[in-house]
């Protein structure tokens, strides 16, 4: 297989898989703010900072209220990190490779593409931001099926695998920083109570709610929470499931030995992590830490195959 | 009955179908009946039909705009079949194998002995002038003596119903993939006709175009590795580029895929490293091929790729420097061409061509500018080229002073009354003016394609059939009127 198209595969997954996720997370905000009382102080700001574009949303926006932080994060073209940026680049990365994914996949990248941009206006109101959000997720679950189901297993599929997972321990670990820093300000009893309902939403941002009550049948609190999300490996959006599926990829791919290192330093950093002992001022550390390794099994799949 | 051949008016044209009202050819008898018998909603059907099958399929061609990024737009494709006897194609076809045959012995004598200029036959001043003569080239012998193993050969015929070869693409022809796609479409759409007529099939170009390709292997081994190179996504003809390979079983590369090594060797870059290329379909022109030889800003081509070439690594098609014959003054001395190289008269002729770089045929085309169909020597697609009948005044008076200027760089044409053929135009057939654009592959021997691409003007008495300028095209059929 071409270098240039493996690359191309790769970050189209990516870029799709980021773009759902940005949505999730929205999705979930929206929500979690109807249960807050009025007084508790969780803003939109953290949601700017998931993907470390403060700079790029202060030279714009004054202030991080709902509709500038809304547009910023979904239609804004200035901003990389917004949705609408996202699957277009998705789709220019798929229109390259369009004679090598099915043509459904490339038809339904570039549909995405073309509603969520009509949809530029309406996800702005609360009443129909909900069901612009829904169509980005369920579209790319549709598309995530259909590769599935129609995609040789071969090289190919391998890289889109890579990216996909690579982009999902990337996106957790985000999701979960961004809760840790809105949860760090000294909490006072009354917004303490609110602090599990926010835990709540980080397992619901990544359909993981239904999944944790299934599993761990115990009523939701900061360090099972951690415990499911990053160590659980049965759970497909956990960090260990997204390097297992890493370490499978890899074993698909020629002279990945390299590579292989450095998800294994990541899994070895993760297997020792005790969750119930870690201080809530401690967990922004770990998750850079996490991400400085996704960087790096990034960078050396860069090297070795693009 | 939406269509009523009795309106039809045929006019001073020769019409493809048509004889005259009422009256079609006999190869085109049983469409028109077909046609004829159709009502309006059926006709609506036939098109919605094509237009599904077209973007079903994907047939597209590109165009790019800054602020929506890529677009790609379906080339309007008319329903109503072009159709030739098969005992009229043969004839063309043995005139096209002369006239390609003759062509590349003609270019391979440039870049070696010139034993045409020697003899005269052709001015050495020309050669001097071309723009597309590689002096990089000289000396070069490429496998079976092949410069141009693609060429397209655009074809007209005038009122007599005589067919003329109007000029010949020996760069980097396009149009070919649109050809293999029409008929799938019309397959889909007229699935009945292809029962009543015996239609020649075209489906093998690919599978031609990936023999001759492999035959310019430097390795001898069992699957060489060929590729087809392509500018990108944003170039008109990518869809084509894409489908060529995809149905070749190709790789399709951009530039930056393939690396020349010190050791004067392709390579693609792979996952797995550097994979040796053999053979490559190349789709950009000369000027961008190597930045090392020709543009030093391309960033479309391959640093080294022409000394690879040079020592003969890897194979090239076409091969650069084919373009010299590629030029509207070239043209103009074919039938000596031919006659030269192959002793024989040619099959197809030329259209009535003015060299202005002579003094008399100059005079004559500037004495009846408003007449005539001015070109310059080296543009394609239809531009810089002035239509005298249609043009103002002062447009015509600018060509007079170009011309002055640079008699080299044009020649001129009687303005052709170009055949037309039925077309759907709001539910009405009507003629609409066409050519025809067979593909001539050649390497150990010569294929032609059956048949090719006919273009058609879309607009009311135009004749400019090019896609990028307001021309749609229409499936072509060989049909065989005596076999049962």
């Amino acid at each position: 297989m071409l270098s240039r198209v493996a690359n191309h595969i790769y970050w189209m997954e990516r870029y799709l898989e980021r773009a759902e996720n940005t949505a999730r997370l929205i999705q979930v905000n929206t929500h979690l703010l109807l249960d807050l009382p009025r007084n508790v102080m969780l803003g939109w700001e953290p949601i700017i900072d998931m993907l470390s574009f403060r700079d790029v949303f202060y030279e714009q926006y004054k202030e991080p209220d709902e509709k500038s932080v809304i547009k910023f994060m979904v239609t804004d073209t200035n901003n990389p990190g917004s949705i609408i940026n996202c699957l277009a680049a998705a789709r220019e990365n798929a229109r390259i490779i369009r004679e090598i994914i099915p043509t459904e996949a490339w038809e339904l990248i570039n549909n995405l593409h073309m509603t969520a941009k009509a949809d530029g206006q309406s996800v702005l109101t609360r009443r129909h931001r909900f069901s612009c959000l829904e169509r980005i997720i369920t579209s790319n679950q549709t598309i995530t099926g259909l590769l599935g189901g129609s995609m040789l297993r071969g090289e190919g599929y391998a890289f889109l695998r890579l990216g996909r997972h690579l982009e999902r321990i990337d996106m957790t670990s985000r999701i979960i920083d961004v809760r840790s820093a809105s949860l760090l300000p000294s909490v006072s009893q009354e917004q303490s109570a609110f602090e599990n309902i926010q835990w709540m939403g980080v397992l619901k941002s990544l359909t993981a709610y239904q999944m944790y009550r299934q599993e761990m049948r115990i009523r939701i609190n900061r360090s099972d929470v951690l415990e499911f999300l990053m160590k659980y490996h049965k759970f497909p959006r956990s960090l260990s499931h997204g390097l297992m599926q890493i370490g499978k990829c890899l074993k698909e791919l020629p002279n990945s030995e390299l590579i292989q290192e450095n998800v294994n330093a990541l899994s070895n950093k993760l297997e020792k992590l005790n969750t119930q002992k870690l201080p809530q001022d401690g967990l922004h550390e770990v998750m850079d830490d996490i991400q400085l390794g996704v960087v790096k099994i990034h960078q050396s799949i860069n090297e070795q195959y693009f | 009955m939406a269509i009523r051949w009795g309106n039809y008016r045929v006019g001073q044209f020769y019409d493809e179908l048509i004889r005259v009202a009422n009256k079609p050819r006999p190869a085109a008898a049983e469409i028109c009946k077909y046609l004829r018998n159709l009502t309006e909603q059926e006709i609506e059907e036939y098109k919605t039909a094509a237009n599904t099958a077209i973007h079903v399929m994907g047939i597209t061609f590109t165009v790019y705009t800054e602020e929506e990024g890529s677009i790609d737009r379906a080339w309007p494709f008319d329903i109503i079949p072009r159709i030739i006897d098969k005992k009229e194609w043969l004839q063309v076809e043995k005139g096209l194998k002369q006239r390609v045959k003759a062509l590349n012995m003609f270019i391979d004598d440039l870049y070696n002995e010139q034993r045409i200029l020697e003899a005269g036959i052709v001015p050495k001043s020309l050669l001097e002038a071309s723009k597309n003569f590689l002096p990089e080239c000289m000396g070069i012998k490429p496998k079976h003596g092949v410069w141009a193993h693609i060429c397209g050969s655009d074809l007209v015929r005038d009122q007599h119903g005589t067919v003329y070869v109007l000029e010949d693409n020996l760069r980097v022809p396009s149009g070919v993939s649109y050809m293999l796609e029409n008929r799938h479409v019309m397959k889909r759409v007229f699935p009945d006709m292809f029962e009543k007529y015996n239609i020649l099939p075209v489906d093998d170009y690919p599978s031609q175009l990936y023999d001759m390709l492999t035959q310019l292997s430097p390795r001898d081994i069992e699957q060489p590795e060929v590729v087809v190179l392509t500018p990108g996504i944003y170039n008109s003809a990518y869809f084509e580029h894409a489908y060529l390979a995809q149905q070749m079983g190709a790789e399709l590369v951009v530039g930056s895929d393939l690396v020349v090594d010190d050791d004067d060797v392709v390579y693609m870059r792979t996952v797995n490293g550097l994979s040796r290329v053999d053979v490559i379909y190349r789709r950009i022109d000369d000027a961008f091929l190597d930045p090392e030889v020709f543009r030093e800003d391309s960033m479309l081509g391959v640093p080294g790729l022409m000394r690879a070439w040079k020592a003969g690594n890897v194979g090239l098609a076409n091969a650069p420097g084919a373009g010299v014959a590629d030029d509207k003054v070239v043209y103009a001395f074919v039938p000596e061409i031919i006659k030269f190289y192959l002793n024989e008269e040619p099959l197809l002729p030329n259209v009535p061509t003015y060299k202005c770089v002579n003094k008399d045929e100059r005079d004559y085309v500037i004495e009846n500018i408003d007449k005539m169909v001015v070109k310059p020597a080296n543009e394609s697609g239809g531009y810089g080229m002035l239509i005298g009948p249609h043009s103002s005044k002062a447009e015509c008076e600018k060509f007079v002073r170009l011309i002055r200027r640079d008699p080299r760089n044009y020649v001129a044409q009687p303005m052709l009354l170009l055949s037309t053929a039925p077309t759907l135009i709001d539910n009405k057939a009507e003629p609409r003016h066409l050519d025809l654009r067979p593909f001539i592959l050649s390497g150990t021997d010569i294929h032609v394609t059956t048949g090719g691409l006919t273009r058609v003007a879309m607009r009311r008495g135009s004749t400019v059939v090019n896609s990028s300028q307001g021309g749609g095209s229409k499936d072509t059929w060989i049909v065989d009127m005596e076999a049962e």
